[in-house]
């Protein structure tokens, strides 16, 4: 079977140690340039369930401002990310939001919500 | 309603300057004051909608808002007062705030302590000199993030970022889930700037080239960015001939570096360092100018808003501890002013618990000659402090005075004493 | 507006239009101001060193010398009325060792053949003493006291403002495309607007002048080549220069100049390069290098660390033989009215010293016109006046807290390095040239241009000229259409 090599950057700790996977098909079989097992652990992770926390905001009506921003309550399947997107944009909350607030719950069956991470109060009359 | 006199005013409500208000009011400053130039709390952080943000301090990974958040609701509780969408004009070194508001109009406070935190703003087109025309369509990467994040807005379709700093990087993920195309990030070192995670997550992970040794030879466009045209540079900086590529765009965005605003700074007297850009400090934060002190990006640029939170921490309590030391302190002085036929007084102003150790002689000249026999008298309004007896007193001649050690109890009454000549 | 007839129609409002309009206003006369741009004075009155020269350098004899002496003279009487910001601080032409010391006497000369007053030689000393930061090998110095700076964009909304609030109307996005001949006679125009009757027509066409006149057969010869100059801004905070520097001149130019401005920021520049685009204003590597050079030998201690901006302007530089026969020049200014065809005052190459010269070449407009025959007659409720609008930063403490209380939106700080609040923004969106684009508002107000070069005020300025002017944000633009700052609201649908 041919071998066939992978890069990555570990991004554990700060240090962004360069690692070369080499692979026989879906097999590991070296990770080289980690300086500690960390390294092999997020490779391992990258190679079978990549996953990223998402951050973007969202559309609100009434609010002080035009949007809230939103997060993911912790990290979503990287494939997943502009599927994800295309869902938040057609969101649309109601001023008062609230940090922590439940924008979509269950994103994409994940099983992981969309939290706003600000408050964004209601227009008053007066403004 | 806003006083006078405040124990602490913090200049910038940013995270350096939420802590520092918190923390110094929980010290024990009395009356604290937040000025602040946005109409809402929290800084640049409330256009930092990525996560990051309090795995120090909280560990946790929050977006900036929410970080902002907990500070912000913190402060609500404790009753410090806020001054929004207000400019600080000016401040001297005598602590005197001048600031203006649509709301309040034109204030001028005093305070005990002050904080600096205002923070940095970002290095522009200008200076790094980049040739080419003016069109519209470029940014510096935080303007830019504050119409993406903000104001909702797009400022363009196709982008070229210059710097790797991680204001770019953020803001090439930002722009691509918004649906635009960053096209390359040129950076004129030949290592990252930012932290190596934005490198892998923000550019690595949605094939944005990232080409070191790289800048911006010149912006093509009138009216609007067309394109920019990109030179590799050499070990000198210099660009090497035939290595232009013109990369065709609607905007640039530029990541070269941030400077610690500090205009009010130098109104004050603060002495600047100029390798950081910021005042020097002390381990209290405290600036060259007593009862100034600064924390954050106005110091020096932070990496994280974990550290800077703690700078306002540490920078808080010890403006409170100055303040607080201020009014023990003021209660202690006595002003001398100059009365009848008095010219002046030294000293100007005295401890009142000097009088406890030993008496405390006045030094004065009169205005004018009387040649008869006088009364030398301190007074505390109608109260008669103490007196002497002269002769006669002339300009030129120094007269003087003491106030003796049994005097303690009247001066500790007064606020200000005055000293006068007349005839007996 | 398209079936009415004028009196006069001037083509280009830049600071020569602008005040021939504004001396032109005074008489009983529909006057028609247009200019393509979408704000007045875009073109080379943009981009200058700002200063009033004292109009020793012009060639004795020619009418850039008349023209700008004459000009200089009229600046005190103008700057009252219309109420821009003008100082006569002097201009210094600074002589850098003994071998330059000759050149000054020549200068002297020739300023004194222009009628130029207050001329003053000054020794090495004297310069030092008056200008700290000067080259130690400073040997003397020509000083033309009646040199001045000005804010030159202030000079020309003030004049076309006058202008406006005088009867004057002005169209901007307006381009001259060709003029309505009857035989000989020129009796309108054609713009992208529509045609104009008119029975004069004013040449100010600044670069392009050229295509203007030869639209009607004249002098196929002249040729507006732009000269381009480029300039360095510093932070006003770090470098002070007290007054303006000259270098002993050169064949080509005055030389790179390094000078105080009326904001109190130093600029250096310009240099002088023949270019064929009238419309590249960029800046390049080759020409900032070349300013650099120049000003450090005037002023050493100079820093790049506190350069905060750079631009170019562009000099309509033409090559119009003198009108003088006993001089042999081939750049003078063109003013006249020509013989070959009926209705036109034709205006051109108006170069350096054109902004100094600008009323003086108003007046002279003027006298052209009573000699074909014009009878101008008096307003009489002309108002010479023209009022300037309250500026926070040059306003005391209590001027400033009276101008928030009666009305608090001078409260808000907007340009946080210049101080410029969002009253004064508004009032510029409202005023009789309203300004609709962010530069028409910098260019008024002078903000943007300090340290942070608009990166706090941008937003701030496009949330207020969307407000104000009842339009989408989406439609704010730098200067004009095809700059827009927005494409569209970051959670637009179709963008997937």
């Amino acid at each position: 079977m041919t071998q066939e090599h992978r890069k990555f950057i570990c991004i554990t700790c700060p240090r962004g140690c360069a690692l070369d996977v080499t692979m026989e098909g879906e097999a590991v079989v070296k990770v080289e340039g980690n300086s500690c097992k960390r390294g092999i652990d997020y490779v391992m992770g990258e190679l079978k369930d990549p996953r990223r926390m998402v951050t973007t905001t969202v559309r609100v009506t009434g609010g002080v401002h035009p949007l809230a921003p939103v997060y993911t309550e912790s990290p979503i399947p990287k494939p997943r990310i502009f599927d994800l997107l295309a869902v938040i944009r057609k969101v649309e909350l109601k001023a008062p939001v609230k940090v922590g607030d439940v924008v979509i719950e269950n994103a994409l069956g994940t099983g992981i919500n969309i939290l706003a991470s600000r408050n964004i109060p209601a227009k008053s009359e007066a403004s | 309603m806003l006083k006078e006199k405040y124990d602490v005013i913090v200049i910038g409500a940013g995270p350096a300057g939420l802590a520092a208000a918190i923390e110094a009011k929980k010290t024990g400053a009395q009356d604290v004051l937040v000025i602040e130039r946005a109409q809402e709390l929290g800084g640049i952080l409330q256009q930092c909608i990525h996560n990051g943000f309090g795995l120090q301090i909280f560990k946790k990974d929050m977006p900036g808002p929410a970080y902002a958040q907990h500070f912000i609701d913190e402060l609500a509780g404790l009753h410090i007062d806020t001054l929004l969408d207000a400019m600080a004009l000016n401040v001297t070194s005598e602590r005197h705030v001048y600031a203006t508001s649509r709301w309040s109009g034109f204030v001028e406070l005093d305070t005990r302590a002050l904080v600096l935190a205002m923070g940095c703003r970002e290095r522009t087109r200008a200076q790094i000199a980049l040739p080419g025309t003016r069109p519209a369509g470029v940014y510096t990467a935080g303007t830019a993030q504050r119409f993406v994040n903000i104001e909702g807005f797009m400022p363009g379709k196709r982008f070229v970022i210059l710097g790797s700093g991680d204001i770019g990087m953020i803001m090439a993920r930002r722009l691509t889930f918004e649906g635009a195309k960053v096209e390359r990030v040129l950076e004129i070192m030949p290592f990252l700037t930012g932290l190596t995670r934005n490198y892998v997550q923000c550019l690595m992970d949605y094939d944005i080239p990232l080409q070191l040794h790289h800048t911006v030879k010149r912006i093509i466009g009138n009216d609007r960015v067309e394109a920019i045209e990109s030179v590799q540079i050499d070990k000198q900086r210099q660009p090497i001939p035939g290595t232009e590529e013109t990369i065709p765009c609607d905007t640039l965005l530029l990541s070269v570096g941030l400077i610690p605003e500090n205009e009010l700074s130098r109104k004050a007297g603060v002495s600047l360092d100029p390798v950081t850009g910021g005042p020097f400090v002390d381990e209290k934060m405290q600036t060259s100018v007593p009862g100034i002190f600064a924390a954050g990006n106005v110091v020096h640029v932070y990496d994280l808003v974990d550290w800077v939170t703690q700078a306002g921490l540490l920078c808080g309590r010890n403006a409170a501890q100055y303040a607080i030391t201020e009014r023990k302190n003021h209660g202690r002085r006595v002003k001398m002013k100059a009365g009848d036929n008095v010219r002046y007084v030294v000293p100007h102003v005295l401890d009142k618990e000097s009088l406890a150790e030993s008496a405390q002689r006045l030094q004065m000249r009169v205005t004018l000659p009387i040649e008869e026999p006088v009364w030398v008298e301190v007074m505390n309004g109608e109260e008669r402090v103490t007196r002497k007896a002269e002769l006669y007193v002339r300009p030129g001649e120094m007269v003087n005075i003491d106030i003796p050690q049994s005097a303690y109890d009247a001066v500790q009454r007064a606020s200000e004493l005055s000293v006068r000549v007349v005839r007996r | 507006m398209a079936d009415k007839k004028y009196d006069v129609i001037i083509i280009g409002a830049g600071v020569v239009g602008s005040m021939v309009a504004r001396f032109l206003s005074r008489y009983k006369l529909d006057i028609l101001l247009i200019e393509k741009e979408s704000d007045i004075g875009m073109g080379a009155s943009s981009a200058n060193t700002a200063i009033v020269h004292a109009g020793y350098d012009p060639k004795p004899g020619s009418l850039k010398a008349e023209m700008n002496v004459l000009g200089n003279q009229m600046f005190d009487q103008l700057a009252g009325e219309l109420n821009f910001s003008f100082e006569r601080r002097g201009d210094y032409v600074v002589a850098i060792g003994p071998e330059e010391l000759g050149k000054l006497e020549t200068l002297r000369q020739q300023g004194l053949a222009n009628g130029v007053p207050g001329m003053v030689m000054l020794d090495g000393a004297d310069v030092r003493r008056r200008e700290p930061n000067i080259n130690l090998e400073v040997s003397g110095a020509l000083w033309a006291s009646t040199g001045g700076i000005c804010d030159p964009f202030s000079v020309v909304i003030a004049a076309a403002e006058s202008a406006v609030v005088n009867g004057v109307t002005l169209l901007t996005d307006t381009a001259f495309q060709d003029f309505i001949m009857e035989e000989k006679r020129i009796v309108g125009i054609k713009t992208n607007r529509g045609d104009f009757r008119s029975r004069w027509v004013v040449n100010s066409a600044g670069l392009y002048s050229d295509v203007v006149m030869h639209k009607a057969g004249l002098r196929p010869e002249f040729k507006i080549t732009p000269r381009k100059g480029e300039y360095y801004v510093f932070d006003k905070a770090e470098i002070t220069i007290n007054n303006v520097l000259f270098p002993v001149p050169s064949a080509t130019s005055k030389g790179i100049l390094v000078t105080t401005t009326i904001h109190g920021n130093t600029i250096i520049g310009p240099n002088a390069l023949e270019i064929e685009d009238k419309e590249d204003r960029s800046v390049t590597p080759e020409g900032l290098n070349e300013i650099w050079q120049g000003a450090i030998k005037l002023v050493p201690s100079l820093s790049l660390r506190y350069a905060i901006a750079e631009f170019a302007g562009l000099r309509p530089g033409g090559n119009a033989p003198s009108p003088n026969p006993n001089i042999h020049y081939n750049k003078d200014f063109i003013i006249e009215i020509p013989k070959e065809v009926d209705g036109l005052v034709n205006l051109g190459g108006i170069e350096s010293p054109g902004a100094s010269s600008s009323p003086a070449i108003a007046v002279r407009v003027i006298e052209l016109l009573k000699d074909a025959g014009e009878k101008l007659e008096e307003k009489p409720d002309w108002n010479p006046i023209r009022r300037a609008r309250p500026r926070f930063r040059d306003m005391l403490p209590t001027e400033q807290k009276l101008l928030i209380e009666n009305d608090p939106s001078y409260g808000r700080i907007i340009c946080r390095c210049e101080n410029v609040t969002e009253g004064e923004i508004v009032a510029e969106i409202h005023a009789p040239i309203p300004a609709r684009t962010y530069d028409a508002i910098k260019r008024r107000t002078w903000l943007g241009t300090g340290r942070c070069q608009g990166g706090f005020d941008t937003p701030r300025v496009v949330e207020i000229l969307a407000r104000e002017l009842g339009v989408s944000p989406l439609e704010i633009s730098k200067k004009g259409k095809g700059s827009e700052f927005l494409v569209r609201p970051t959670k637009d649908k179709e963008a997937e």
